[in-house]
């Protein structure tokens, strides 16, 4: 093959970008400088003063007593239960979101939307009306933990009902992600691989799931944020174990009705410090996604 | 004869796409499916894909039943209309997919691929855009990544779906010279649908003129443009101008005048239809009277506008050196074709 002369157009260099377009001197809309404000203002009183209140409160027994508490075996542990339970969850949720996110948009059966609306549940349903269900379910006695009982399975007061509850209220958030993207996923794009060769499971491997990798994580940063934060569903089915199944938002409110308010505001600057890091980490990782796969 | 398509009939619900359309490709040709919106042309590419089945009829190819292959196997190379390029992937990636996803016994090894990724990146003139991203490239870049996209399995038949139409006049002018020069290096049989009688007449070796799920006329682009065999061809592949008339013994009268026609009617009360450029204005004679409602160029020729007394606009084309060079806008003319066609 010898190449054939081509159309002629200007090359365009590597690295150029066009300009951004998201700051226009001109706007079509008004009110940017109303709707900013409104937006400054009221994320401040909503977000930045409740926290700014958090980070000036545990400084009451000096930089000391920030770091007895910090150092706490107790507050270690339950720190790395409730994070490494967390993240359990969502990975866990990441798989299973996108099973059914899969099955709600690529088929179609009798009771889909049915199904469809039972996904919002965890987001409506009260978590402690949850974690109390759960319990009754999975507890030695219960429907499920009676039937793993006896192969020595016990889920309810372990770390592993923790999982259960924190898989329950963060199902939704991977589902609802997912789910616009896999709709909106360009047929010519599955028929191209397919005419090229590909098995339908390579499409999925290959040319699907990368483009949903962008909402995936999405998803996954939202079910993880909300694991970590969780607390109504939580405290009925853990058993609350100090050391063993105890997570620190337990632990926080324990200190205030202690009222060691310095101790709970602590622990709690130490969650948030976490917390921010590692939604910091998603975010770069996000960013290096959207960088690589680009938005046509 | 290496494409075979006989008597396929495609309904989708209560509507019917294609009905018994035949046709067939020689080995190394261009062919077009021309046809308005809804003409089915789409489907009959889709059914040549695979992408689709027929509710009747056969497709064979070098004399292999495409029917019993699916996409997957019928190794052809599928251009989309929307380009449909993987967007995680890099150029080079995207076009190296079709080798990349082959079982691991038939798989070229890894340099076989870059090499052949470089080859075609060479062809499509993309040399230095492997590692960008399709969301990098212009329209008409990345419709030349998806040809090579499609060439890279070294398909059998080469498929492609309005390839140019979300591209401007330009760069569309460009890329077909260029496509034809690709079809006539690689020498793969090549079917592709358009809407553009410009472009079909321009690119292809044979065109299949599709009307409402049938094949109105296949044939050379000199022989549909000279010898249509229906109104609507003649109406599809460029400018018609209608007047009422009388058909006898191969010349259309008029009032007052005839003039010779090229017809498949019967003696009668005919329409008549006669080109833009098949035709004289001037400022007295036999012909139909108008006014001279606008003068405009269009490339070697000066188009007019001439309004007649009943509402009807006639466009004709004449030489910028001719009698209509004279005219301004608002003169009273008459409008004498020179040639006219009649269909029955």
């Amino acid at each position: 093959m010898t190449a054939s002369s081509p159309p002629a157009r200007a090359p365009v260099p590597t690295g150029f970008k066009p300009p951004r377009t998201n700051l226009h001197t001109t706007r079509v809309l008004p009110g940017f400088k109303s709707s900013l404000s409104l937006t400054i203002t009221y994320l401040s009183l909503i977000v930045l003063i409740p926290l700014a209140a958090l980070v000036a409160r545990p400084w009451e027994h000096g930089l000391q007593g920030f770091l007895f508490v910090l150092t706490d075996s107790r507050v270690i542990a339950s720190l790395k239960l409730t994070f490494g339970v967390a993240a359990a969850a969502a990975i866990l949720n990441l798989f299973v979101g996108l099973v059914v996110a899969w099955v709600l948009t690529r088929y179609s059966f009798p009771g889909r939307r049915l199904l469809d609306a039972l996904v919002d549940l965890p987001f409506a349903l009260p978590t402690a009306v949850a974690g109390i269900a759960l319990c009754t379910l999975y507890a030695p006695s219960g429907w499920i933990g009676a039937l793993l009982a006896p192969l020595g399975i016990k889920i309810a007061y372990t770390p592993l009902g923790i999982l259960v509850a924190l898989v329950f209220v963060g199902l939704p958030f991977v589902v609802r992600s997912v789910q616009p993207v896999l709709a909106e996923f360009d047929a010519e794009v599955e028929e191209a691989a397919q005419t090229l060769g590909a098995s339908p499971l390579q499409t999925a491997v290959r040319v699907i799931f990368p483009s949903l990798a962008p909402a995936l994580l999405s998803g996954f940063s939202l079910a993880l944020a909300r694991a970590v934060g969780e607390y109504g569903s939580v405290i009925f089915i853990a058993g609350n174990m100090p050391y063993v199944s105890e997570i620190t938002p337990l632990l926080i409110v324990i200190k205030l009705q202690e009222f060691d308010y310095a101790g709970a505001a602590s622990v709690a600057l130490i969650m948030l410090g976490l917390s921010f890091l590692v939604l910091i980490g998603l975010n770069a990782v996000q960013l290096w996604l959207s960088r690589q796969g680009g938005r046509s | 004869m290496s494409l075979i398509v006989n008597t396929i009939t495609k309904s989708f619900t209560n509507f019917a796409a294609l009905h018994e359309v035949s046709f067939e490709a020689r080995p190394r040709e261009f062919i077009a499916l021309l046809g308005p919106s809804g003409s089915g042309k789409t489907t009959l590419l889709r059914l040549l894909a695979g992408l689709d089945t027929p509710d009747s009829g056969s497709i064979t190819f070098e004399g292999e039943d495409f029917l019993r292959l699916n996409a997957r196997d019928r190794r052809i190379g599928m251009v989309f209309q929307s380009y449909a390029l993987f967007r995680h992937m890099t150029v080079a990636d995207n076009i190296a997919f079709g080798l990349n996803v082959r079982a691991a016994k038939e798989r070229p090894s890894k340099a076989e691929i870059k090499a052949k990724v470089e080859s075609l990146l060479d062809l499509v003139q993309l040399q230095d855009f492997g590692k960008r991203y399709p969301s990098q490239l212009s329209g008409g870049q990345r419709q030349r990544v998806a040809l090579a996209r499609a060439l890279a399995i070294s398909p059998r038949l080469l498929l492609l779906d309005e390839p140019f139409g979300a591209l401007d006049a330009l760069v569309r002018k460009d890329l077909r010279r260029w496509l034809r020069r690709i079809h006539d290096e690689t020498g793969v049989t090549t079917v592709f649908v358009t809407h553009d009688q410009e472009e079909a007449l321009d690119l292809a070796d044979r065109v299949v003129v599709l009307k409402d799920g049938e094949i109105e006329q296949i044939g050379e682009p000199l022989e549909l443009y000279r010898q249509p065999k229906t109104a609507f061809v003649f109406d599809f592949l460029g400018h018609a101008n209608q007047a009422q008339g009388m058909l006898s013994g191969g010349s259309a009268q008029f009032d007052g005048f005839s003039v010779p026609a090229v017809s498949s009617a019967a003696d009668g009360q005919i329409t008549a239809r006669f080109r833009p450029f098949e035709s004289h204005v001037s400022k007295t004679g036999p012909g139909f009277p108008g006014k001279v409602l606008s003068i405009l160029p269009a490339g070697s020729n000066l188009r007019l506008e001439v309004g007649l007394s009943d509402g009807i606009v006639y466009e004709t084309q004449h030489a910028h050196d001719s009698e209509a060079a004279t005219l301004r806008i608002g003169d009273d003319v008459v409008v004498l074709p020179t040639k006219v066609y009649a269909f029955g």
